[in-house]
């Protein structure tokens, strides 16, 4: 059953069928219990890793620029909740794509998403650092992308094998 | 001017040969004719290389190879074989299974002895037996029984110079595994007529159904069997040349004599990145076996699906399907189906007689890739009908 998983989160394209051959198992248990994954919140949604720069370097003139950041969060710890509470409440903002409890200098770790060094600095200054409990934010934004979710955006290697060989 | 070598002379090149260069000249080539991973070599292994040479790791090692390299290999094969070889004695590293094999034929063999040599097989068996003044006996193995060697039909074979027999499990190019029950009846046969057995384990790790069997871990059989295996097919390090030789420390005391002549060495930075192999990167490996087995299913699924009798390929990463029902023989089959829908397989008579009426399918080839060459041969074997 891990397999499944293990697979799906590598290729979400994988079709029931083709799992179930490279699993062994009947096709009818993997659609179910993809269904139920599904269902139960397991499988969250299905999305494809988007190396943007390429797009942009594509000539996709309709990409907007996209700004990342990763905000270091210091909080101060509540009783009974810690940090939960105030993580959820940074957590809502569409603008966070994650956040992380850490160890570590500071408490919380976010990538933030914007259309501008603007924008995602007037959203830490304006939201994030104005949360009741908040005491401090280090802002790092992200330069360059080389890999992501276990994909590196570098030229795949070249295949150097001859193309029959013994 | 002198005539040259005659054994040399006399012997044919290899069939694979005629194959790449009609497919080197060709664009859109999907290859599954190519008897190496589709994996580069995991970083790790390749880092620990480049740390090698950056630390000035160029010189020559102990003629038998690392120590410690040694030592990793004989406890591998214990732990997981229950096989046992002494690291000092009864263990050297060579420049992969190829030169391992030559030594140790080499070093069985007088001049006329006979190896027989179960096909469809590797290509360089029969050659190297002929090299080292041995005379080849082929002893023909079918599909219709997984490829398994028939201990019986390899008695008949033997006659008073019969000095080894020669076999290869998992098998390039069937993807056989040889039952238990069989390497037993040779280890049965070996010892009731005093033959050297040399086992070819250079896809021991690519074994998908079952469990391989190290042919030295047999009861009878250590004292008589010489193990090669390698680094070039599970950890993806082909071009590295890096193997080794287990066997009992008569044979192997020579074999490291020859190779002290010959070869002097393994690459000393090989061998360095050997060791991060067997050390570190045993998740590397099981995630490249997985993804071996997951497209051995979808491809021997989909070579079924077109009509074609394949026999389950339980090893290594070869598929080797009959087509007689396309009405060809492998040669003209493969010829057509490089020109006409540019796929690359390598005809099975290459690798043997009983190979005739076969094709050897690589799936060491992405799986977007199987699945278009699926499709194109789906194609060709429709134009056929």
């Amino acid at each position: 059953m891990r397999e499944i998983l293990e697979l799906l989160e590598r290729d979400a394209h994988l079709s029931h069928d083709t799992i179930a051959t490279m699993t062994g198992l009947p096709v009818e248990q993997v659609a179910a219990q993809v269904a139920q994954w599904q269902a139960t919140g397991v499988i969250r949604r299905y999305t494809a890793v988007v190396d943007w720069d390429r797009a942009a370097a594509a000539g996709e003139d309709s990409i907007p620029e996209i700004v990342t950041a990763f905000i270091d969060v210091s909080v101060a710890p509540a009783r009974s909740v810690g940090f939960d509470d105030v993580a959820q409440r940074i957590s809502r903002f569409p603008e966070v794509r994650s956040i992380y409890l850490v160890s570590g200098g500071h408490d919380l770790r976010c990538t933030v998403t914007g259309r501008s060094i603007r924008a995602v600095s007037d959203f830490v200054s304006q939201k994030l650092s104005t949360i009741e409990r908040v005491r401090a934010t280090a802002t790092h934004f992200v330069l360059k992308a080389y890999k992501r979710d276990g994909v590196a955006f570098a030229e795949p290697e070249a295949d150097h094998r001859l193309r029959v060989t013994p | 001017m002198k005539p040259l070598n005659d054994v040399i002379t006399a012997c044919p090149p290899s069939g694979i040969r005629r194959f790449f260069d009609i497919a080197a000249e060709m664009d859109d080539v999907i290859s599954l004719g190519v008897g190496e991973p589709d994996f580069v070599t995991p970083w790790r292994i390749r880092e620990a290389g480049i740390y090698a040479l950056e630390n000035g790791y160029t010189t020559y090692t102990s003629n038998a190879g690392l120590p410690k390299l040694r030592r990793l290999i004989c406890a591998d094969l214990a732990a997981r074989y229950d096989a046992h070889y002494a690291w000092d004695t009864d263990c050297l590293i060579t420049t992969g299974v190829s030169e391992g094999l030559d030594l140790a034929l080499r070093v069985l063999l007088n001049p006329g002895d006979e190896v027989i040599v179960p096909e469809p097989c590797y290509v360089a068996y029969e050659p190297c037996v002929r090299f080292a003044g041995g005379v080849p006996v082929r002893v023909p193995t079918r599909w219709e029984d997984d490829f398994a060697v028939d201990a019986a039909r390899v008695a008949e074979a033997v006659t008073p110079r019969t000095k080894a027999i020669l076999l290869g499990s998992p098998a390039n190019p069937t993807g056989a595994v040889q039952p238990r029950s069989s390497l037993e009846a040779l280890v049965a046969l070996a010892r009731e007529r005093d033959l050297y057995l040399v086992s070819d384990e250079i896809y021991d790790r690519l074994t998908y159904e079952g469990h391989h069997t190290c042919l030295g871990a047999l009861p009878g059989a250590r004292e008589r069997t010489v193990v090669l295996g390698g680094f070039s097919k599970a950890q993806a390090m082909t071009g590295w040349r890096v193997g080794w030789i287990c066997a009992p420390e008569a044979v192997a005391s020579l074999c490291v004599r020859v190779h002290q002549y010959t070869m002097l060495c393994a690459p000393h930075v090989s061998q360095l990145a050997a060791v991060e192999a067997l050390e570190h990167a045993e998740d590397d490996v099981a995630a490249m076996v997985a993804d071996y087995d997951r497209r051995r299913r979808v491809f021997v699924k989909g070579l079924r699906e077109l009509g074609l009798d394949c026999p389950e390929p339980a090893g290594a990463f070869y598929a080797f399907p009959s087509v007689r029902r396309s009405g060809l023989d492998s040669e003209t089959f493969a010829e057509r189906l490089l020109h006409e829908h540019q796929v690359a397989v390598v005809p099975g008579d290459v690798f043997g007689p009983s190979g005739e009426g076969h094709v050897r399918c690589s799936y060491a080839t992405a799986l977007p890739l199987l699945e278009e060459a699926l499709e194109r041969m789906g194609r060709f074997l429709a134009s056929l009908r």
